[in-house]
């Protein structure tokens, strides 16, 4: 069947509430309402109040919650209703969700996601376009994941949800409604930790997720003639594939990886720091770096096209690196 | 009360004062690693709230309420190892003093970040009340916790959904070293609870009998499906903030002498020769046993294996990912 992105992640709550009894939605103005973005339209109507709530604007309290009950065998899904604010419920995620297991010596597990829209693209502003992964990928304890099609949209969610561990799922609120995508009507799942192959090429390596899969994967096609580009989604950035990524650069010998997130303190820093030390003599050229600048997203459309990086970014920076 | 019953709770309150003592002495010996926070002078409130749970009944201890774990069923031995470091604690060593919960006798572990433990609370008393189970959970924090964020939005949303939960603030006056006066611009902290549209009452958490009563109004209320209550016991810590502060600085001993002589220990003695109990044989009796239980739990802790290095890799992640796997 052909869906959106935001119907995949619909679709695996919907699947997941009727599956396991011991599954929640929890977060702001997700049931009657079905949430700012419709992610849970009609999921309250169908599963009930008790287990799609609506929760006061208290994100610390949305996920210590979450942990509370997760503590007694239930599997909530946390819902932040921008994951800019995420930020109000950092310290029960680092501190109480991420620490639990550990810290009682493994005598429990902590089986939460926490999901919400993140990314910019769309004129949000500061406060409703930030791509927070890399908070998260500091901390021990946690799995990150951001899905780029509505495929692994739906089956990453599920893998969290099934998760014993606490999962945070960024996903993108540009892609909501922009991607449209066959997946099967019989049920299936996408592995956490495992990073997708898009497109095989020999001459450079792309390493990308989220949104910017898109243009790369369209960069690609385009470049065809003077570049064959590898393009690996690592889907899951805590922890990453790194059998992926560094069989990959070791094969073409050239990388560029590209994010959304600002440059300093991204992702892509610990990615090419491991593809340097582990694959320097391989490599052809250097571990090169697309990010947004080093700023916060703006408001107004010239000023975000600025910051952000976009198709043409993407191509020059492909350029860039070919050349070496 | 029965005299069974008198006696029993005397003897809960002397077990914890005995564990605080030689750990505070075990502290002084160099023979603790880490912070070592003393409830002692405390030990009513926690005795109070925890003696008549059920098993299945929840409770989230702060950082000095070591005695909720005994009362609540922890091993003594297991509770000593863990202030140990050790293998046989809770935490396997991997954290310190409270924060590594017996989660298969309903205690919760703490972080330092204090406070957080409310809102994980009302998460579990909202799964009871969902699946209609008849059980409570039990929330302690101090009256400088009180001041955070997250008390507001675990208290605003179990009075939502009146859930079976009891917030227990035990009042010692002091945060580390910063007295009421600059916490709060209230004299009762209870008194917030109707911004959230429940009861709040004020108990003399040092009268083991004040504080038995306002625990038994509240569980009950929670039990009936009447929601939660804020209970403030009115109590004083003896030590400082941790063995580290000698908490001179900051109060004067007139005030730790008035304290002292409302010790919940003392009433509770004052209490059980007003019934005509042989205090004097009791006293003997009591004394022999809570020692012989702390000593072996010394014994045991000082026993159990250290930890090795590579152990702080386990423990991570109850579904781990081999990444390095194609």
């Amino acid at each position: 069947m052909l869906v959106t992105y935001i119907e995949a992640i619909r679709q695996a709550m919907d699947e997941e509430l009727a599956r396991d009894g011991n599954v929640l939605l929890m977060g702001e103005d997700v049931g009657v309402l079905g949430g700012a973005f419709k992610a849970s339209a009609g999921l309250q109507e169908k599963h009930g109040v008790d287990r799609v709530v609506d929760m006061p604007i208290s994100e610390s309290l949305i996920v210590g919650a979450g942990v509370g009950l997760a503590v007694q065998g239930m599997r909530p899904i946390l819902e932040i209703q921008f994951i800019d604010f995420i930020s109000c419920g950092f310290d029960q995620i680092v501190n109480t969700a991420a620490t639990l297991r550990y810290r009682h010596g493994g005598q429990t597990a902590c089986p939460i996601v926490i999901r919400g829209p993140s990314g910019g693209g769309v004129h949000g502003g500061l406060y409703h376009s930030q791509n927070p992964e890399a908070w998260f990928c500091h901390v021990p304890g946690l799995k990150v994941v951001a899905p780029a099609t509505a495929y692994d949209a739906k089956g990453l969610l599920k893998s969290a949800i099934r998760d014993d561990d606490p999962v945070i799922y960024f996903e993108h609120k540009f892609l909501y409604r922009r991607i449209k995508e066959e997946i099967p009507a019989e049920e299936y799942l996408v592995p956490i930790g495992k990073a997708a192959l898009r497109k095989e090429g020999r001459d450079l390596t792309v390493i990308t997720y989220g949104s910017p899969v898109h243009a790369v994967m369209k960069a690609a096609r385009d470049m065809a003639a003077e570049v064959d580009i590898e393009v690996i989604d690592l889907r899951t950035l805590l922890p990453i594939d790194w059998a992926t990524v560094k069989a990959s650069a070791r094969k073409t010998g050239k990388v560029l990886i590209v994010h959304e997130a600002r440059l300093t303190g991204g992702i892509g820093g610990e990615v090419a720091a491991r593809i340097a030390q582990d694959c320097f003599e391989d490599l052809d050229g250097p571990v090169m770096r697309l990010g947004a600048r080093d700023v916060h997203t703006p408001f107004a459309p010239a000023m975000e096209e600025y910051v952000l990086p976009n198709q043409e970014k993407i191509t020059e920076a492909i350029r860039k690196l070919a050349a070496y | 009360m029965t005299e069974q019953k008198d006696r029993e709770l005397y003897r809960w309150l002397r077990l914890i004062r005995e564990f605080e003592d030689r750990i505070s002495a075990l502290d002084k010996q160099g023979k603790l690693m880490g912070g070592v926070y003393s409830g002692k002078g405390q030990e009513a409130v926690t005795v109070g709230f925890c003696h008549d749970l059920r098993w299945n009944d929840w409770i989230f201890p702060l950082h000095r309420d070591l005695g909720a774990y005994l009362v609540k069923g922890a091993d003594p031995k297991r509770l000593m190892a863990q202030i140990f470091g050790k293998r046989d604690g809770f935490a396997k060593g991997k954290d310190s003093y409270l924060h590594g919960g017996d989660l298969s006798n309903g205690i919760f572990g703490a972080t330092s970040m204090l406070a957080a433990t409310l809102p994980v609370a009302v998460g579990m008393a909202y799964k009871f009340k969902i699946r209609k189970e008849d059980r409570v959970a039990i929330a302690f924090f101090g009256e400088g916790a009180s001041s955070r964020g997250d008390v507001h939005e675990a208290m605003n949303f179990a009075g939502v959904h009146k859930l079976p939960v009891i917030f227990v603030c035990e009042n010692n006056f002091y945060a580390y070293s910063t007295p009421n006066e600059l916490q709060f611009g209230v004299d009762d902290v209870a008194i917030r609870a109707a911004g959230y549209g429940f009861k709040g009452e004020v108990a003399s958490g040092n009268d083991l009998h004040d504080v038995m009563k306002a625990a038994g109004k509240a569980i009950d209320r929670a039990r009936k499906g009447d929601g939660p209550t804020l209970v403030e016991c009115k109590t004083y810590r003896y030590h400082g903030h941790s063995e580290h502060d000698r908490a001179a600085d900051y109060r004067s001993e007139e005030e730790v002498i008035t304290w002292e002589s409302r010790d919940p220990i003392f009433l509770w003695e004052n209490y059980l020769d007003k019934r005509k109990y042989d205090i004097g044989a009791i006293r003997v009796e009591t004394s022999a046993e809570v020692k012989r239980i702390v000593e072996e739990a010394v014994a045991f802790a000082e026993a159990s294996p250290s930890p090795e290095g590579p152990e702080a890799m386990e423990d991570l992640y109850a579904m781990p990912i081999d990444t390095e796997a194609r």
